[in-house]
């Protein structure tokens, strides 16, 4: 989330699209509720089904699954047309202005660079002219047609509201009408939030589909705001804190990046993070890169990090490739490559694609160890459950070893919200049984590793050997000792740059701030965005202080938001270029003629002057991108793709299969199906009665939702010969399940490029473990294939066949 | 003790930290099933209200959940019958439902779908109350909570007959009948209903009827200024008014929302027919004061013998001839 849950009540219009906030989100869709009852705001679902958000909506229009690119660029195609553009933010505030290289280009779907044969694009074209001062070349009256405003005006020229219906099924006059809606947040003293989840997420395109929106919001002058922003609804109570401390495979805390095999050396890696700045005088906060990393390695490796060695460069392990991703790893294990899998917390067998893939793969291992709170399918993969997980045990020679862990009612520390904010829990239940906590575990196998290292040696022991552990107890790190290193402290007195005299933080002393940070050693900080958080004023995080000055819904005093307890990110841009807030009633920053005061932690220098130093900080540029240069592989604007599997091609170039930069492994490939096929479009989803394969486990959610079923129209029930109840049989090029039928007016079937597409909805909460009825996820049936990007699997459109069944394994 | 708990005006409070005396009972009572001539209670609570605004509501069942939970049922796991209502109807383990509809609205063209929580009513004029020919199994306090006293409950299954909603649920367990209670056990610590308390969009909320009807109204306004010309309340007067009222999109069509009655009545038949009971009960009961039979019944909670099964037995055998 650029902004915060509570700020939703601020908005004027809230739109779900590729989400299903109600119902997903029911606690944080209680802001949407305050702002329609309090502000009079309204409330537009897009969505392939007619959900529990749209039940409360005021306006709904269908979608076909996968088709989301078509309709945000439609809308912006709209707003440009009938001028709903805030120009003065778009001229300012977004690089509407830069001028683009002349060899960069779009045409047929595709655009300048692409190797067909790798699947990649060459991104050398997708930048600025760059000037000989070293800065980019702008043209503040945007009339070079090489200027991102007039290259987006010609991107976006042929998603016209025919074609939007053609391609996304919604009809024209739905369509339209919410560009109206939308329209109005273009009005300074008018503003939208965008609330979306893994219905955008979940594509080969996925990443693409939320630029769709950030852009539309940079054009209506709506991020930044008090109740804009665009706000990804976390679908896990804690995957932001996830993200945030780099549980990736080529992330390090912090949103940095491990090194890669091409970046031997310190120098090497720095070497192309020295983000200068592309306009005069602008921030570039990432020219702190140097110190962030720094302080990160001494977190780790203490002393043994020292600048004669590059602060332990060599220490952290380097990529041959950009990722080992979960669909990577789960690919090498089904090609033998993987002998051991840890799984902490995390249930692949019902949550990644192509579960027969996911079990050969599991059967391949030598040890597959599982930490969980909860009896897993993943841990029982091996078991023979019917037709519910029809495998050999005898065949599957795989050791499986199942810790149990605490869950997050019986441990302490901090849950990172969508909104950023770092909520501290205390313990509400004693564990059961044997369960300890994950960091016990952890640690205890820490420990043992570094005894073998220390009695047998190795190739390089020292990363292990060397690792910084200065815990109370070595076997147990306390949250607090834990929290207290990823806030980062002084390891030695740190003088003032300006008075070398004067000492700024004492040797030991947590940090205040990541400003604070130094590339010296002189630092430690195990993640630096969360600097702040536990500082020498004590635990930040536990602060339950629900005062609201203005009522602006920021509540500083509550928890602590990442950065630096900002609520709303970029919040230089809710005023104007003189400082002055856009809309008066919704003040969240000014400049008071010395200093930006407000509502919230300013997102920007206290004393910058307004109309010199810009309000996005973060980028090279200073401004919000339009158009995003080399920062997604995929293209510098949106473009419509099909999903991999779709009922239609591409009207922009049919010989184009879903996203042509997407990486997709030649075995999968091969199971991709075409519409003669498989006819109709599924797309999987959670329902609110359950937390995905969790509460299945528990009497009451198992109670209020009991069974697996899928959701069919009226008109393909009456297609197929299917009744309501009935157990239908739904199979997909990779697997096949049996489900209990729901038949619904809710889905509708949609008229796309002339032919009728029918959508059939499975949600993904059964499993065969727990108290529920045995069923199946919507995994059994989707494609081996992720976002170009960030490798988010395309659950949400895929084909499938539908069948009535009599007799079939459902009770 | 540090005092008696207050009347609840919102299901939103924190329930207190210090112990605190009840503050609804049998000395509240003014009405009771099958006992005509109760002397009227010395005091009168503020009536309550639980308020389901349907166009808040996102069906998402914590209500259910919360209801569960608070009075410790054990509803089953069923199957899917090929829709979202489950369990499939109200029971004696499930107080509350959610009931969804799918409606395509002639009018504007748009589809909608109508989620209401099915419940007990808490009428004013409680069907169930009227129909129970056993002395003390159903009373209503005077701030408008309609209880169901399992205790006195025999089993015969007039209150259902007698309820224009179709509420109660007789359990195969116990063979008693089972409703919402307005989670009287939670009003008389001074604290809302489980449901409201649990409901993430405040679709449910709790307060005094008055305040209730004011809200009803604000929302009201907000609805009509969203196109929904026919917004109003739902508060029955066929019944005297209930304590759980909805706000609905389409007030003049309540039989929209699953069979929401469009103007329920407590059946004539009903009323004509309690007349008879009252002597039989109190006679049957052998006790002079109404208010000391109510006291006792209240005070049998834990030791319910054979002796009352046959009694009840038998109370019910004689109700049924005279009704034959």
């Amino acid at each position: 989330m650029t902004n915060a849950w509570t700020d939703i009540k601020n908005t004027d219009l809230a739109i779900v699209m590729g989400g299903n906030a109600a119902e997903a989100h029911p606690c944080g869709f209680k802001w949407v509720t305050e702002a329609k009852a309090n502000r009079g705001a309204k409330l537009i679902v897009v969505d392939p089904r007619f959900t529990r958000t749209a039940a409360v909506a005021d306006y709904y229009a269908p979608i076909r699954p996968g088709s989301d690119i078509a309709f945000l660029l439609g809308v912006i195609r709209w707003c440009i047309a009938n001028d709903k553009v805030q120009w003065e933010y778009v001229r300012n505030y977004t690089n509407a202005t830069f001028l683009v290289r002349e060899d960069y280009g779009w045409a047929d779907g595709l655009f300048t660079g692409y190797d067909e044969e790798a699947r990649r694009y060459d991104m050398t074209s997708w930048e600025y002219q760059i000037g000989e001062d070293g800065f980019a070349r702008v043209d503040p009256a945007m009339t070079d047609p090489r200027c991102v405003w007039n290259l987006l005006k010609a991107h976006v020229e042929v998603y016209t509201p025919d074609f939007v219906e053609t391609v996304c099924g919604t009809p024209k006059d739905r369509f339209l009408k919410i560009c109206e809606m939308i329209g109005t947040c273009a009005a300074p003293d008018r503003v939208m939030t965008s609330l979306y989840a893994l219905g955008w997420a979940q594509h080969s395109k996925g990443a693409q589909n939320i630029r769709g929106m950030a852009m539309l919001q940079l054009i209506l002058g709506n991020v930044g705001l008090r109740g804009g922003g665009i706000n990804a609804l976390r679908g896990h109570s804690n995957i932001q804190g996830l993200t945030d401390i780099g549980l990736m495979s080529n992330l390090i805390p912090g949103y940095m990046n491990l090194p890669r095999d091409s970046e031997p050396d310190f120098a090497t890696y720095m070497a192309s993070r020295a983000f200068r700045p592309l306009r005069p005088g602008q921030t570039s906060y990432w020219q702190n890169y140097r110190k962030f990393f720094v302080s990160f390695q001494k977190a780790m490796w203490g002393g043994a990090a020292t600048a004669e060695n590059d602060w332990a460069f060599d220490y952290l392990p380097k990529l041959d490739i950009p990722s080992y991703d979960i669909l990577k790893m789960f690919d090498m294990m089904a090609k033998g490559e993987v002998n051991l899998y840890f799984c902490q917390g995390f249930n692949p067998l019902m949550s990644f694609p192509n579960r027969a893939k996911l079990t050969e793969g599991l059967s391949k291992l030598k040890l597959l160890v599982v930490m969980d709170p909860l009896q897993t399918e993943t841990a029982h993969f091996w078991e023979n459950h019917g037709a519910f997980n029809d495998v050999d045990p005898a065949a599957i020679q795989t050791e499986v070893l199942e810790l149990p862990t605490t869950c997050f009612a019986e441990d302490e520390g901090a849950l990172v919200n969508s909104g950023r904010w770092l909520q501290w829990h205390w313990p509400a239940a004693t564990p059961p049984g044997a369960a300890r906590g994950d960091v016990w575990i952890m640690s205890s196998i820490f420990r043992r590793v570094r005894a073998l290292y220390e009695a047998e040696g190795g190739a390089f022991p020292d990363p292990i050997l060397k690792l910084s552990w200065d815990y109370a107890d070595a076997s147990e790190p306390t949250p607090e000792e834990l929290a207290k290193e990823m806030n980062g402290r002084a390891l030695t007195d740190l003088a003032d740059p300006a008075d070398a005299t004067q000492i700024l933080l004492a040797a030991g002393r947590q940090l205040q701030t990541f400003g604070q940070l130094r590339d010296d050693g002189s630092t430690m900080c195990g993640c630096w965005i969360f600097s702040g958080s536990w500082t020498e004023d004590g635990n930040m995080m536990a602060r339950r202080d629900n005062s609201d000055p203005g009522d602006a819904g920021m509540f500083l005093n509550w928890s602590f938001a990442w950065p630096m307890n900002r609520r709303i990110l970029y919040n230089r841009a809710s005023a104007d270029l003189a400082g002055k807030p856009w809309d008066p009633a919704r003040k969240l920053i000014e400049w008071d003629g010395a200093k930006w005061t407000g509502y919230d932690v300013p997102d920007i220098g206290v004393t910058a002057k307004p109309g010199e130093v810009m309000p996005f900080i973060m980028t090279n540029e200073g401004v919000g991108k339009l158009f995003s240069r080399k920062g997604m592989v995929d293209g510098p604007f949106p473009t419509h793709m099909e999903p991999f599997e779709s009922p239609v091609e591409n009207l922009l170039n049919p010989a184009l299969r879903g996203n042509p930069a997407a990486r997709v492994f030649p075995e999968d490939l091969a199971q991709m199906a075409t519409g003669d096929e498989f006819p109709y479009v599924g797309t999987s989803y959670r329902l609110t009665e359950h937390f995905h394969t969790w509460t299945k486990h528990n009497l009451v959610n198992a109670a209020l939702q009991p069974e697996f079923f899928v959701e069919i129209s009226e008109q393909l029930a009456a297609e197929k010969g299917i009744r309501g109840g009935q157990q239908v049989r739904v199979w997909s090029k990779r697997g096949e399940v049996w489900a209990k039928a729901v038949v619904t007016k809710r889905i509708k079937p949609m008229i796309c490029a002339g032919k009728t597409v029918h959508v059939v909805g499975i949600p993904l909460h059964w499993g065969f473990t727990g108290v529920a009825r045995k069923g199946w996820g919507p995994n059994s049936l989707t494609p081996f294939v992720g976002d170009a990007n960030i490798q988010t699997p395309e659950f949400k459109a895929f084909l499938v066949n539908i069948e009535p069944v009599e007799g079939g394994p459902l009770a | 003790m540090t005092g008696r708990a207050p009347e609840p005006v919102t299901a939103a409070a924190n329930p207190p930290v210090e112990p605190l005396e009840a503050n609804l009972g049998a000395r509240d009572v003014v009405r009771a099933s099958a006992m005509p001539n109760l002397p009227a209670p010395d005091r009168s609570l503020t009536e309550v209200a639980k308020l389901i605004d349907v166009s808040k509501c996102i069906g998402c069942k914590a209500c259910q959940s919360a209801c569960a939970e608070w009075n410790e049922t054990h509803p089953e796991i069923g199957v899917n019958t090929g829709v979202y209502e489950n369990p499939p109807d109200l029971s004696a383990e499930m107080f509350t439902l959610m009931r969804f509809t799918e409606y395509d609205n002639p009018d504007t063209g748009n589809f909608e779908w109508l989620i209401r929580k099915d419940g007990c009513m808490h009428c004013a004029e409680p069907g169930c109350l009227a129909a129970c020919p056993a002395p003390g199994a159903i009373v209503k306090y005077s701030n408008g909570i309609v209880d169901f006293i399992h205790e006195n409950c025999i089993g015969c299954g007039y209150c259902i007959i007698g309820c224009p909603f179709d509420v109660p649920r007789i359990s195969p367990r116990d063979n008693r009948s089972y409703k919402c209670t307005l989670c009287s056990d939670r009003v008389a610590m001074g604290q809302g209903p489980a449901c409201a308390k649990s409901c993430p969009t405040q679709a449910i909320v709790f307060g005094t009827k008055a305040a209730m009807i004011e809200h009803a109204n604000d929302r009201i306004a907000d609805l009509k200024s969203r196109g929904y010309a026919n917004a109003g309340v739902y508060d029955p007067p066929g019944v005297g008014g209930t304590h759980v009222i909805y706000v609905l999109h389409h007030a003049d069509q309540p039989s929209l929302y699953a069979g929401l009655p469009d103007d329920p009545q407590v059946a004539a038949t009903v009323s004509a027919w309690k007349g008879a009971n009252k002597t039989i009960g109190l006679a049957a009961m052998g006790l002079a004061a109404a208010g000391a039979v109510l006291h006792g019944l209240f005070g049998r909670a834990n030791r319910v013998s054979a002796e009352d099964e046959v009694e009840a037995q038998a109370l019910v055998d004689r109700e049924r001839e005279g009704d034959a």
